[in-house]
């Protein structure tokens, strides 16, 4: 055994240069280049807790009895999918604090790739030659939601088969596709066949996140070819980047970020109650609850569906487009297609630009570009609070009517006021930074004038 | 003494060239604004030391509690919040060490340049040679591409063998003379309702799971009734039956709106909880607000000798949510 563990690795894998490399790799500091780290400690947060949590879980919708401590549902004929969760929460060691942990970091980790988006697109980091690391970025956003729906579409319960009629109706709503493509997914028809279950396990605990490792590996890999890029600053430019380097302090803070987000979720899990399956009962399709919410991040779905007019396109004897295509396809296929095609509605649009960037925009330095994404920002928000709409009528008796109307106009508004406002705003920032003191409310003092060389001007 | 200090003196002179030596930068690293950025410092000091010492004592304490915890079934609030607690102190161990104890620098490195038009060409070159002397190309491309796509869609297509066809999503065990019976298996009668009141049946002996199968039955006021004219003889004694199902988006239609003041709360109506799809139960359970887009299908009732209820005849028209071969109901 050699004592010596680099020289060990060096002398198979030829590893002692690269590592150099890697220790000496430099990462530029600002606060916002931590949004990406938080979603990748998020993920790690996730197989961790996931891990355990397919030790125990059943994804099978055959038939039991529950027995166990709590007592409403003790004798309860319910799914092995329900009950395996209900043990989870019940009886497994540390079982419901590993479930919580798990939801709550769901709810984290999609937060933080929100966050890492935006700052990545009002930057401008999307552009060359970063155009790849952006687009497997927003593949994972892709599938990041995806998979937090297929996992709490899992647990059988009543809030899990809520969602996925919903999301069954969709699937059917394609035109012409959508039925043989809904009777594929689901095995038959709603509520689906025996198969569908375990389909749906396989997606959330092998496809999905196989997919997703192997995209977060592209992205950072993608990331290290360019080197991270980096916000203007004294001696920063296009060929350098400037910040610390891997070893040793950068990987000790960042190790302590990936705990920080760690605790923060273990915390949340051990003491803040999420998605008590208990309350709502199993779900059958004839069982509905008033209330029910879907996680945050499909906030905006429901509320797109809940927008649209009760429009649907019949002729020769179909259905051509039935309704939840609108708010369920058509919205979020609008806001992914733009977000997908970014660096190329940025090159066309705003830039008219082919040469590489690795010094970041700040937001006022392209308004327009700006003021397109708060458009669309402010409108996917809008639609977002929307969909709480009835939480709202319930806590302000704002009829649920009143704001239906409102949202509807709003939906068209809004977005053209945040663009007309926002790109002003970066102008007038603009303006400010080429006079800085036009807006600076002082006395103007001049400066002494050189006297000593005027006299010795005067004696020569 | 003064010599010692003279001494002292020098050897300070001298570490304060090498220090400055060390952060002075050379000419040629000067950038064009004349500002580098690059230093490093050693920051560690007793202090540091000892606080990076108890952080990371802590957090073993508290995994080793954590794992006596686990052992003897604790409450998860405990569990949860001892091993937060731990992880927490194991994060500001290292954020402790990542920011006053090791080294702080800030670096400079060349950004390697992307692309290289000379190693492109010779790559490009190799891939050419690779098809010296063929003389067919546009042909066996062609045959290439044919290969290909076969091979596409035969990895495909197995997808097809997952489910069935659409032939049957909105199929409804309802026939004419099929009993309701309620949620325990009961026959529902007509004496069960009074107005204002609601449950939901089931076709005796099918699937209650199947979506065509859950229907909500409530009783109005016969003259308050406004069924088209095909319908007069549907709903005996003014009970009603509609297919539970949210013709929107599949989920149960599990509110009844009742008012007692019509003059401010509008006609009685079933509510759907996902999208509030709002449905007239007067007339036909057509859709008066929400995003439905069709009216819940209607169960013909007739009550039968012995006061029980049963259907007379299948659901108007298709279940649940609208695909391609819904047709208007």
């Amino acid at each position: 055994v050699s004592p010596d563990p680099v020289r060990f690795v060096d002398e198979r894998l030829n590893a002692a240069r690269p590592l150099r490399k890697a220790l000496r790799y430099v990462f530029p500091e600002h606060w916002s280049f931590l949004l990406g780290e938080m979603a990748l400690y998020a993920f790690v947060v996730l197989i961790a807790t996931g891990v355990f949590l397919a030790l125990f879980f059943d994804p099978s919708t055959s038939q039991m009895t529950w027995h166990g401590p709590y007592a409403p549902l003790d004798g309860a004929i319910v799914s092995r999918a329900y009950g395996s969760a209900l043990d989870l929460s019940y009886t497994v060691p540390g079982g419901l604090l590993m479930r919580q942990t798990h939801h709550w970091a769901a709810l984290l980790f999609v937060v933080a790739i929100t966050l890492h988006l935006l700052r990545v697109v009002f930057t401008g980091a999307f552009r060359k030659p970063r155009e790849l690391t952006y687009l497997v970025g927003a593949t994972l956003l892709t599938l990041a939601v995806v998979e937090g729906y297929a996992g709490y579409s899992l647990l059988d319960d009543l809030l899990s088969g809520m969602g996925l009629a919903i999301g069954y109706s969709t699937a059917l709503s394609l035109p012409l596709v959508g039925g043989a493509l809904g009777a594929l997914l689901w095995d038959g028809p709603f509520p689906g066949g025996p198969a569908f279950e375990s389909r749906l396990f396989i997606a959330h605990v092998f496809i999905l996140p196989g997919a997703m490792a192997a995209l977060i590996g592209a992205h950072l890999w993608l990331v290290v070819c360019a080197r991270h890029a980096q916000f203007r600053g004294p001696g920063r430019r296009e060929d350098n980047v400037v910040g610390a380097p891997l070893w040793p302090a950068y990987m000790l803070r960042s190790l302590g970020w990936l705990f920080a987000v760690a605790a923060m979720l273990v915390l949340l899990g051990g003491l803040v109650q999420i998605n008590p399956i208990w309350q709502w009962g199993p779900y059958e399709p004839w069982v509905g609850e008033n209330g029910a919410q879907p996680d945050w991040y499909l906030g905006w779905l429901i509320g797109a569906l809940r927008l649209m007019p009760n429009w649907e396109l019949r002729a020769f004897g179909h259905t051509l487009i039935p309704n939840p295509f609108f708010g369920g396809v058509l919205f979020p296929g609008l806001v992914f297609g733009f977000l997908f095609g970014l660096p190329a509605i940025d090159r066309v649009l705003f830039t008219r630009d082919r040469a590489p960037h690795h010094l970041l925009d700040r937001a006022r330095d392209n308004p327009r570009r700006t003021g397109v994404l708060a458009a669309m920002l402010v409108w996917v928000v809008l639609v977002f609070f929307f969909g709480s709409a009835d939480r709202v009528f319930l806590s302000l008796s704002i009829p649920y009517e009143l704001q239906l109307w409102l949202a509807r106009a709003l939906a068209f508004v809004a977005p053209a006021l945040a663009y007309v406002l926002t790109r002003r705003w970066c102008l007038a920032l603009r303006r400010r930074d080429v006079h800085p003191l036009r807006a600076v409310d002082a006395q103007l003092v001049h400066p002494p004038r050189p006297i000593a060389r005027e006299d010795h001007a005067g004696e020569a | 003494m003064s010599a010692l200090l003279w001494r002292l003196l020098g050897l300070f002179g001298i570490v304060r060239g090498v220090v400055r030596a060390m952060h002075e930068p050379a000419a040629d690293e000067v950038d064009d604004d004349g500002i580098d950025p690059r230093r490093r410092e050693l920051p560690s000091s007793r202090g540091a030391e000892r606080a990076l010492t108890g952080l990371l004592a802590l957090a073993g304490l508290g995994f080793a509690a954590f794992s006596v915890l686990i052992a003897s079934d604790a409450d998860p609030r405990l569990l949860g919040g001892v091993l937060g607690a731990a992880l927490a102190a194991l994060s500001a161990a290292l954020i402790v060490a990542g920011l006053r104890i090791v080294p702080q620098e800030v670096a400079v490195e060349d950004r390697p340049a992307l692309g290289d038009a000379d190693a492109r060409e010779e790559a490009v070159d190799e891939l050419r040679r690779g098809t010296e002397g063929v003389s067919r190309r546009g042909l066996i491309a062609g045959a290439a591409g044919l290969a290909g796509s076969g091979l596409a869609a035969a990895a495909v297509l197995p997808i097809t063998a997952l489910g069935p066809g659409p032939r049957a999503l909105d199929d409804s065990p309802w026939r004419a003379g099929v009993a309701l019976v309620d949620e325990d298996g009961d026959p529902v009668t007509a004496d069960a309702l009074e107005i204002g009141s609601f449950l939901t049946a089931f076709p005796k002996g099918a699937d209650r799971r199947e979506l065509g199968s859950p229907v909500v039955v409530l009783r109005v006021d016969p003259r308050t009734l406004r069924l088209p004219a095909g319908r007069r003889t549907w709903a005996p004694e003014g009970i009603l039956a509609y297919s539970k199902i949210c013709t929107h988006a599949g989920c149960a239609v599990s509110l009844f709106r009742h008012p007692l003041d019509e003059d401010t709360s509008g006609p009685p109506a079933l509510v759907c909880p996902c999208h509030y799809s709002t449905f007239d139960v007067r007339r036909a359970a057509q859709v008066t607000l929400g995003p439905a887009g069709r009216a819940l299908p209607q169960l013909p009732l007739r009550i039968q000798a012995d006061r029980r209820l049963a259907a007379g005849g299948p659901l108007s028209g298709s279940v649940g949510p609208a695909w391609w071969g819904t047709e208007r109901s």
